[in-house]
């Protein structure tokens, strides 16, 4: 057990220390190809994307992308990305099942931009698509959540037949200022928020949501990236040997029933302490 | 069955003169969007749309369904089903029996067999008097189940969204329903099943971003707002207002989301010829 609060870990979560998409496609995977473009409207580089090996095969990979210094982060939109990235990434995941590829993604995003562009190209019709793809694909599909998961904008790259938390990284609803704002009109209490929100890897463990929480380095990931880097690589390794097995039927169908249990057979409220 | 749908009606009608009735304090009611009066009489005449301006007013789910259903084939599904507490939110129990008490629905979707000019079909509607119709598990579980209801005995699927977005008090089991939902009727639809989406006042966040957003058919009332991300946060976000009818279903048709807006009048007629259009040559 981590001795760490959930307001801590959001801290942790959101360091800009902490390896990304980009650090783990170096430092994972060989031979990476990127992909551009939504092939409608633009390119959106708060998606980053493409082809690589892993251990000697072929992947592809997608993952949300925030950028490493002001330039970067401004090009990546802070790694809130309009219709256009998720549409690059329905396009990416459409290609990996028509060539039979496993598809990996890194879940870290304060959430889908909330722009003006963004609704008028329909945000929340591109996330939908990405949902139902991903619960359809024929190929297995892993993914990571190693920063901020939040909202629909980290769900739409996260409807996978593993879903794997790093430690501290932590994913929730909406993130805990949007969440003080919404139920107490007051984002400055966001540390009450993170305390009842159920947002770290292991409340979302327990909770079913997630199926495996990937131990950090003492400190947190940003302290040491090899280890971290370790970490990922053998859970990779062994939850893609896992799905290997499986034929493209049963990737469907296991995903579709991990989903489709979440939320179901609960105790009506108030009865659950009884 | 006729007798039962039609005590259902009777009760929700009864709801909405009475909070109508709180609000205008008299026979005469003001209208949300342009202000004007009419009396009660007149508003309960053109189904809650404002006489003045033709503003659609959000109606209850079993009133909207009162006005879609043929007479008598009104057959409510998973009528029992009682939201859930899953993060044990503090408060979130009473706030929800405080709502079931007032609106007299379980939580704020109602699912039922129902046909229209014969034409049968299972149907979804969401109700904003409840909690904003957010969507928590019990939402995403009746919609779920509406949908593999109707891919099992091979009837259509016809859903009226509203929504505020997503459950705030179940956490992440709310953000998880956008996944559940959007994946069964993927699925529902890789089958051949039809889905027809009717966005209702206001439609946004996680709805939007799921099932909403995946009607074979989109279909909007005029003036609804339907968008992800709520006008508010987006004018916090890029520091501007945002320009009139923004969001609006005049303007996600302009910007090719919907193929056609129908008022609230014609929803039979519309939804009949589709349900026709589809009844033969189909997959179903
Ligand atoms: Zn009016």
């Amino acid at each position: 057990m981590s001795a760490y609060t959930p307001e801590e870990k959001v801290k942790l979560a959101r360091n800009p220390e902490r390896p990304g998409t980009a650090d783990f496609i170096q430092a994972l995977f060989t031979d990476f190809f990127e992909q551009r473009g939504d092939r409608l409207c633009r390119e959106d580089a708060s998606i980053l994307g493409g082809i690589a090996r892993f251990h000697g095969r072929p992947v592809t990979i997608v993952g949300h992308r925030k950028g490493k210094n002001l330039e970067e982060n401004l090009t990546c939109n802070f790694g809130m990305p309009g219709p256009e990235g998720y549409r690059k990434a329905q396009r990416l995941m459409k290609q990996a099942e028509k060539f039979g590829r496993p598809i990996i993604t890194f879940i870290d995003t304060p959430g889908a931009y909330p722009g003006k562009e963004a609704e008028e190209r329909g945000q929340g019709e591109a996330i939908a698509r990405c949902l139902a793809l991903m619960s359809s694909l024929t190929v297995p599909t892993i993914a990571v959540v190693t920063g901020e998961g939040s909202s629909g904008g980290a769900l739409a790259l996260g409807v996978a037949n593993r879903v794997l938390m790093l430690e501290h990284a932590v994913y929730s609803v909406l993130s805990p200022e949007g969440f003080a704002s919404i139920l107490w009109k007051d984002s400055s209490r966001s540390g009450e928020a993170c305390a009842v929100m159920k947002l770290t890897a292991q409340d979302l463990r327990r909770g079913g949501i997630v199926q495996g929480v990937l131990r950090e380095p003492e400190g947190g990931a940003h302290t040491d990236w090899e280890a971290t880097f370790r970490t990922v690589d053998a859970a990779l390794r062994k939850e893609l040997a896992a799905l290997d097995k499986l034929s493209p039927r049963v990737l469907v169908q296991q995903r579709y029933q991990m989903f489709r249990a979440m939320g179901r057979d609960l105790p009506a409220a108030g009865e659950e302490e009884a | 069955m006729n007798q039962f749908f039609a005590r259902r009606r009777d009760r929700l009608l009864t709801y909405q003169a009475m909070r109508e009735g709180k609000v205008a304090a008299g026979r005469r009611v003001a209208c949300r969007n342009c202000g004007a009066e009419s009396s009660a009489l007149d508003w309960n005449r053109s189904d809650q749309v404002c006489p003045k301006c033709g503003w659609h007013a959000p109606i209850g789910a079993y009133y909207r369904l009162s006005l879609i259903l043929d007479p008598g084939t009104f057959q409510e599904l998973d009528e029992k089903l009682q939201p859930a507490n899953p993060l044990g939110f503090p408060g979130y129990p009473a706030k929800l029996r405080a709502t079931q008490e007032e609106t007299g629905l379980n939580d704020a979707v109602v699912t039922a067999l129902g046909s229209i000019e014969g034409h049968r079909a299972v149907f979804g509607v969401m109700d904003s008097r409840f909690i904003m119709a957010s969507m928590g598990t019990a939402v995403g579980e009746k919609v779920t189940r509406a949908a593999e209801y109707a891919q099992r005995h091979k009837l259509p699927l016809i859903l009226f969204a509203a929504s505020g977005g997503a459950r705030m008090q179940e956490g992440i089991f709310s953000l998880m329903q956008m996944a559940k939902t959007a994946a069964a009727i993927q699925r529902f639809q890789e089958k051949g099943g039809l889905y027809i989406s009717c966005l209702t006042h206001p439609t946004t966040g996680g709805v939007t971003a799921s099932f909403a957003s995946l009607g074979d058919i989109m279909l909007a009332e005029p003036g609804a707002l339907i968008g992800f991300a709520g006008p508010r946060v987006i004018e916090q976000t890029i520091g501007e207002k945002l320009p009139e009818g923004f969001q609006r279903a005049e303007y996600l048709l302009d910007h090719g989301f919907l193929d056609q807006i129908v008022p609230r009048s014609q929803w039979r007629q519309v939804l009949s010829q589709l349900l026709a259009l589809h009844e033969k040559g189909g997959r179903t």
